[in-house]
């Protein structure tokens, strides 16, 4: 698959102050990638150097064919962004801001007139058109920015936060959005964000960052295995059971377990193919099932043992970013 | 540079500017004061009956004394009170005109070029394939254009008001006087210049607009220093002077600008908005 954004060694100071070491990830046309990591992680810096918004200190980077640090206006011509907050002007109405942006995005003046019109009758504004945005919630702001970010017909999306400080209503509309936006177009999209349950939902690869650097990159599943290789099972007892301990201390395949109650238990074992003879073994001793459900490990699980296992080893460089 | 793109980001900044009360009160009583409001009580007062001994204070006479030969010589023919109105209103007059320029152009450039960074919408702006230039010449052209629109609009109603409520005094029209259309038509769109290339520098150190509005506005200090040099006869704005004082002023704004335009790039402003 063609690559869009290709970043090697990244580096890059604010002064005396690292910012970005050793940043390198490739990012395939048509896929979500989210950058994931705390505030300060760099996950912003590297958005502002993909945009050629300033020349990084070190380290190569090409987006869309281009060399962000010479040609970023070549980039922003096929980029979009939606920054952390909606910044509309909101003494501007809904319309006046998207003529604005789509002026300054080259769009001839009918092109702008028509993607208006379409992009605010998808993001459900076209009654609050000529209305200034002043008035508007959260949530439509962060719509009309999204419009905004994407009236272009952008091939490269860049979202910055795109629901944080959103109600959960909001949150799941700009979402769906997104995964329209994506689906409707095949744009590339590289989304920052610390909501984890929205990367999972949204991204295909995930670099997972720490103070500048790369913790580690890859699918959720190859992020999984780097944490766990296991499955855990979550099982939900009719009775208290007493024996779990003996019955499952020794139990092949069976390498951790957790009684959460009296009732309930959580097992990791190697492979599905270990669950028939766990529940096999319970079932001899007497243990009444409710419910089993094998359980995947969450990217907020993934993300914060890998979090934690950078902070114990102290530093910047991890060797779980070149797995 | 696109021109498209230059005239868009006026349009942008003008129609913001246009909804901010206070930068439009600002716009518009300072030259409703100065130069409609003042005149006018001043010429009903020299036309009440008696005022003419007043015009005949020894301090106006000293003042008359010190102005040059060759501008009291334009005023001979002229009686007391026609002298002292062309004095006072013609000539010390001469340099508060220049006050609005100056502040038109500091609070529209304040407006902005801080105010985009106090309201948060800089980042978003800096993200458009625009170009450092056309996103200063842009919100230059927003500061600079209607500056000069109100000062010849202002200048327009200064010489009615002049005119027409000095009518019974002089019985003819009197106003503008020659050393008048340098100063508005040479040094006004270089004291506007002058106000958005030093606003653009301190906005590039100030974070909010009232910040950049108010320590811009010490170039009123210029103003004030005309003033005072034309009350105590140290200089008098003739025609010669006003294209000398133009020039140098047009000099001083072009440096500024020069160092304005070599900040303003998206490094500079995307590190200051967030540090």
């Amino acid at each position: 698959m063609e690559t869009v954004i290709n970043v090697q060694n990244l580096k890059h100071y604010y002064g005396e102050h690292l910012a970005l070491q050793d940043l390198s990830f490739q990012v395939s046309r048509g896929e979500v990638f989210g950058l994931l990591g705390p505030n300060g992680a760099g996950k912003t810096t590297s958005v502002r150097l993909l945009n050629g918004m300033f020349e990084a200190s070190g380290g190569k980077m090409e987006v869309m064919g281009f060399t962000p640090g010479t040609q970023g206006e070549h980039i922003r011509t096929v980029s979009g962004v939606l920054t952390e907050t909606p910044a509309l002007y909101e003494r501007l109405t809904a319309r006046q801001n998207l003529k604005f942006f789509g002026t300054l995005a080259d769009m001839s003046d009918s092109e702008i007139a028509a993607r208006t019109d379409e992009l605010l009758k998808l993001f459900d504004l076209s009654d609050q058109a000529d209305v200034r945005t002043g008035t508007f919630s959260k949530g439509m702001k962060q719509r009309l920015a999204l419009a905004r970010a994407w009236l272009s017909r952008p091939k490269l999306l860049f979202l910055d936060e795109p629901t944080s400080s959103l109600d959960p209503e909001a949150a799941v509309q700009v979402r769906e959005l997104i995964a329209d936006v994506r689906q409707k177009e095949g744009t590339t999209v590289l989304i920052c964000s610390h909501n984890l349950d929205e990367a999972q939902r949204l991204c295909d690869h995930l670099l997972i960052m720490r103070k500048g650097s790369a913790l580690a990159t890859g699918t959720l599943d190859d992020l999984r295995k780097l944490v766990s290789t296991g499955l855990w099972l979550q099982i939900h007892l009719l009775k208290p059971f007493s024996d779990w301990q003996s019955t499952l201390s020794g139990l092949k395949g069976v390498r951790k377990f957790e009684l959460q109650d009296e009732t309930s238990m959580k097992i990791e074992v190697e492979s599905q193919e270990n669950i028939p003879q766990v529940v096999s073994a319970l079932v001899m001793k007497g243990a009444q099932f409710l419910k089993l459900q094998p359980q995947e490990i969450s990217l907020e699980e993934v993300y914060l043992k890998l979090q934690n296992i950078n902070k114990e080893n102290g530093g910047f460089h991890n060797e779980l970013a070149k797995n | 540079m696109n021109w498209r793109k230059i005239k868009i980001i006026a349009w942008k900044d003008l129609l913001e500017v246009l909804q901010n009360k206070s930068v439009l009160i600002s716009l518009g009583m300072v030259p409703l004061i100065i130069l409609v409001v003042l005149p006018l009580v001043f010429l009903i007062v020299a036309g009440q009956t008696g005022s003419a001994d007043a015009f005949k204070d020894p301090d106006i006479q000293i003042m008359f004394e010190r102005m040059p030969a060759a501008l009291t010589q334009s005023m001979q023919g002229f009686n007391d009170t026609q002298t002292t109105i062309m004095m006072i209103l013609g000539y010390l007059f001469a340099p508060m005109f220049l006050i609005m320029p100056l502040m038109s152009a500091t609070s529209i450039a304040a407006e902005s070029f801080a105010g985009e960074r106090e309201r948060k919408t800089l980042e978003a702006l800096l993200y458009t394939p625009a170009t450092d230039s056309e996103l200063f010449f842009g919100k230059a052209l927003a500061a600079f254009l209607p500056t000069l629109v109100i000062a010849w609009i202002s200048f327009i109603l200064y010489s009615l008001v002049l005119n027409i409520a000095g009518y019974p005094l002089f019985g003819a029209v009197w106003f503008p006087l020659p050393s008048w259309y340098p100063l508005v038509f040479w040094v006004t769109p270089a004291i506007a210049a002058l106000g958005v290339g030093a606003t653009v520098l301190i906005s590039t150190k100030v974070q909010t607009f009232m910040g950049a509005y108010q320590t811009s506005g010490s170039l009123v200090v210029i103003v004030l220093a005309l003033v005072a040099g034309q009350a105590t006869g140290v200089v008098y704005l003739s025609a010669w002077v006003g294209i000398v004082l133009g020039f140098i002023i047009w000099l001083v704004a072009g440096i500024l600008f020069f160092l304005a335009i070599r900040k303003f790039n998206r490094k500079t402003l995307l590190l200051q908005s967030t540090g």
